[in-house]
């Protein structure tokens, strides 16, 4: 069946927005030739593994633990049962798996080799860290390039380095839980990211010290064809705070790119952690990353997540609330453009009485994209006075835009309150005419509206972030009123 | 000739179309057998099977034994109603029947099922209701199955033309406690322009008994259909059950409540699916669980590409009443237009102290107090089949449920 639709979704994007998205894209589209000393070739074979080993120097129990995520990623099929058939194009024997310069971060940027250093200049971040920044990490390719804490904080015994690093340095702080938050064999992509993780944040906050300024993280893929596999151990030691960021670009190649993280998040007894991505890769980019934290007796953990670049986005941030009254949130915003899916959602797993979560996903369809929320919320036998609450609202802006919402709620008992709700809206003609008859332009009427949308949620990211969040939200949105 | 024919296996012996029946129809059983033979038995992979239960779709040693009492009782029937069981149908309004019998796919899981019903089924109800012709009063079915591991596939295919209205009430019991039945039932409602069309099944069959119930309903332009379920039997039921919204003022209810108790388990599959714009779905499924029952709702909402204006709701509320019961909700939306309003809710909790002290303070004891809730909470589910005899049938079989609760 064939039905008249207003607006033909390509000249919805008019040469004027093309324009915009590409100022916008432009930032992080820009790369430089390739200088590595290490270069694992191209495919991935248990050769592939030894050789990423063999550069890190890995520990023995390294070695073997990367072996068994290799072994676990061949066995698994790819989750299309479920999930979109795009994932079948990605070539894995395609792709390069560790690409980098040298093994130790610099810990000043006058030492850092020029084209990085211009790279990352150009993202911002020197500048950022000197405004409000605790520490920061650059990561260039496989390996960070740059490594930097503040001298009080590294007296006050916070670690911050790269997971080889942390592996090798601080064994007996990171290994009882690495790789324990979200076992090699939980999905075929945790598994790839344990066969060839490089890179990455290894944080560990000592008890009740509550870091004041964010320390954040900056992930840029530089080469083509390439694969980023970070891995980041977060631990907050009981009754401390921290608040981590990260942020990720890579210029826009020919061909497509992977990124395929694993996060995981450890609050102690009391502690806080807060988790912010502002997600921006360009539009050939596969972002297939896992993220879970788990909360023990009155901890609380909170990923705030925003979406807005990638061809293909997998993301699903999870909390288990493993102690009485744990805390588990999610806030997510989602921004599909033409040639997105962003498939994004949260999973709660209710482990101990009174434990609460929390799940706000505000998602955008512009053009043709497709913004899916998936989420699940379980509740397991013999708990009592868990709480579950979870709102998703999707905004649709043109005619051929999609959104799909998949929750799964499970509950055991009846000493729980869990709700869900999800609405799909437009903009009002209303909303738009009264605008358009103070003199505003229809564009910027739009852009006002979508930013009433998020702005609830926008608020949540710390203020440098929500002011950069909206431009570049006002940006994707220009020109493309139906 | 007349000879004895052993009980046919229904998983393996090949189905025998009764002589009497068009020769299309034998075609189209023998087909449907072979289908039957090749689809895969669902896996845990199936996303339309998640959280379900596998092991219940074990029918070995299910026999097809012609064992089931259907009656059929209609009230007085206005010129042109033809309502007569589907063996009768296929005889005399063959051409009616095959243009319309089993057409649509079954995308919800049980398509190896719907063909084992296609290849097997022999009875049920055809109703056909001609232009502008309105059936006041509901017809009434009722189903008794009986003999152990004998399974029934009957068959419930209702056409409205323009502008006719009519409500059928179809009734799913056993005839002792002890038979371990299965009924693989199929339903086919076809709502045509500007009809209202209400159909409403209860099933109550025995603790030993097994059913899976396929309903796909098709809603015309301006029509109005109403599909409601209520169950409170079986050891383990599936309902799978579609509406599509053909065209323009399309609109259907979509309802059912459950009592599941003890070990009970009910799976409930829905799509609401607007293939038009300018067309309304509203979905209601309420489930009050008790002892170690289960349920299992998954929703979806599907809104074509093109198809504008549409406003579809979709709402399952479960309510717990005991602390050993297990509820899972999925209830999602795929949205692929423009300006419409989509929404769906789903809620989990018990009922909370303060009604209960609302209602002793007014001398009502607790247990009286907490049956008068979860009543309260069924009806507002069944006040939507706005068909006052139908409303008091499923009442009824309501509170035969609860007076087996202490």
């Amino acid at each position: 069946m064939s039905y008249e639709t207003t607006v033909d979704p390509v000249d919805a994007i008019d040469a004027e927005t093309q324009v915009a998205i590409d100022v916008d894209r432009a930032k992080g589209d820009f790369h430089f030739p390739e200088k590595h000393k290490f270069d694992a070739g191209v495919g991935l074979s248990s050769d592939t593994v030894d050789y990423i080993s063999n550069v890190k120097d890995d520990p023995d129990w390294v070695r073997a633990f990367r072996h068994k995520g290799l072994e676990t990623f061949l066995n698994k099929p790819m989750p299309t049962n479920w999930a979109t058939k795009d994932l079948d194009n990605i070539h894995f024997d395609e792709i390069r798996y560790y690409l980098a310069d040298g093994q130790k971060p610099k810990r000043s940027w006058d030492e850092v080799p020029p084209e990085v250093l211009e790279t990352f200049e150009r993202l911002g971040v020197p500048e950022q860290e000197r405004a409000f920044l605790a520490g920061v990490e650059a990561q260039y390719d496989s390996e960070a390039a740059y490594s930097n804490v503040k001298e009080e904080l590294e007296k006050d015994g916070v670690i911050f380095v790269n997971s080889t690093e942390g592996l090798k340095e601080h064994e007996e702080i990171f290994r009882p839980w690495f790789g324990k938050v979200i076992p090699t064999g939980d999905n075929k992509f945790s598994a790839l990211n344990s066969a060839v993780f490089s890179g990455g944040s290894f944080i560990y906050i000592p008890k009740g010290l509550k870091v004041k300024h964010p320390l954040q993280a900056y992930f840029r893929i530089n080469s083509e064809n390439f694969g980023q596999f970070e891995r980041t151990l977060i631990i907050a030691d009981e009754g401390a705070e921290v608040m981590y960021m990260e942020g990720c670009t890579a210029p826009k190649f020919e061909s497509t790119t992977l990124h395929s993280a694993v996060v995981e998040l450890v609050a102690m007894k009391g502690a806080k952690i807060q988790y912010v991505t502002v997600q921006n890769w360009s539009s050939n980019v596969f972002n297939l990353v896992t993220k879970r934290g788990i909360a023990h007796e009155d901890a609380e953990v909170r990923w705030i997540d925003c979406n807005i670049g990638s061809r293909l986005t997998m993301k699903y941030p999870g909390v288990v609330m493993k102690g009485e009254r744990a805390r588990g949130e999610v806030i997510s915003i989602a921004l599909a453009n033409n040639g997105q899916h962003q498939d994004t959602g949260a999973k709660m797993i209710h482990a101990a009485n009174h434990t609460t979560s929390n799940v706000v996903s505000k998602s955008i369809s512009v053009g043709e994209g497709r913004a899916t929320y998936r989420g699940q919320v379980t509740i397991p036998k013999h708990l009592k006075g868990c709480k579950n609450n979870t709102e998703c609202d999707a905004l649709m802006i043109n005619a051929n835009s999609k959104t799909d919402t998949y929750p799964a709620i499970t509950v055991r008992g009846n000493q729980h309150v869990t709700q869900h709700e999800a609405s799909v809206s437009q903009v009002s003609e209303e909303m738009l005419f009264y605008m358009q008859q103070r003199g505003i332009s229809e564009a910027a009427a739009m852009s006002l509206a979508v930013n009433g949308f998020i702005n609830d949620l926008v608020s949540e990211f710390p203020m440098e972030y929500s002011v950069e969040l909206k431009r570049l939200i006002e940006l994707e949105m220009e020109g493309s009123v139906g | 000739m007349s000879t004895t024919i052993a009980p046919m296996n229904i998983l393996e012996t090949q189905p025998q179309t009764p002589a009497a029946f068009p020769a299309w129809f034998s075609d189209l059983q023998q087909q449907a057998w072979q289908e039957f033979l090749t689809t895969p038995m669902p896996t845990r992979k199936d996303e339309v099977w998640r959280f379900g239960n596998l092991k219940q779709l074990n029918f070995e040693g299910y026999l097809d034994e012609e064992n089931t009492q259907t009656e059929i009782s209609t009230p007085d029937l206005p010129e042109g109603v033809i309502c007569l069981p589907l063996d009768q149908a296929l005889e005399s309004h063959g051409e009616l029947v095959k243009e319309h019998f089993m057409k649509r796919e079954t995308r919800l899981g049980s398509a190896k099922f719907a063909a084992l019903h296609k290849a097997r089924v022999k009875n049920g109800l055809f109703v056909f209701v001609p232009d502008g012709v309105r059936v006041e009063q509901p017809i009434e079915v009722r189903h008794v199955l009986a003999g152990d591991a004998s399974a029934s596939f009957p068959h419930t295919l209702i056409i409205t033309g323009k502008n006719a209205e009519v409500s059928v009430f179809d009734h799913f019991s056993s005839a002792n406690d002890d038979d371990a039945g299965l009924c693989v039932a199929v339903n086919d409602l076809i709502a045509g322009d500007g009809s209202k069309l209400t159909y409403c099944a209860v099933q109550e069959l025995n603790l030993t008994s097994r059913m899976i119930q396929v309903n796909a309903t098709t809603v015309g332009r301006d029509a109005h259909a109403v599909a409601f379920t209520l169950n409170t039997g079986c050891q383990w039921a599936r309902n799978e059950s579609i509406s599509r919204l053909d065209a323009e003022g399309a609109h259907s209810d979509m309802l059912s409540c459950s009592i599941p108790t003890g070990t009970q388990q009910y799976d409930q599959r829905t799509y609401q699916h607007h293939a038009a714009p300018h067309t309304n779905s509203d979905l209601l499924y309420k489930n009050t669980l008790f002892g170690t029952s289960k349920t299992i709702f998954s929703g979806l909402i599907l809104v074509d590409q093109g198809a504008h204006y549409t406003d579809a709701y979709q709402t399952c509320r479960n309510l717990m009443m005991e602390d050993t019961a297990e509820a899972n909700s999925m209830p999602g939306l795929e949205i692929n237009a423009d300006q419409v309003k989509c929404s769906h809710g789903s809620t989990s909790a018990s009922i909370s102290d303060e009604e209960i002290f609302y209602l002793r303070a007014r001398g009502i004891a607790p247990r009286q107090a907490r049956r008068l809730i979860a009543n309260g909470f069924s009806v507002e589910a069944v006040e939507r089949i706005r068909q006052e005899r139908l409303e008091e049938l499923v009442l009824a079989a309501i509170d035969r449920k609860f007076s087996t609760i202490s």
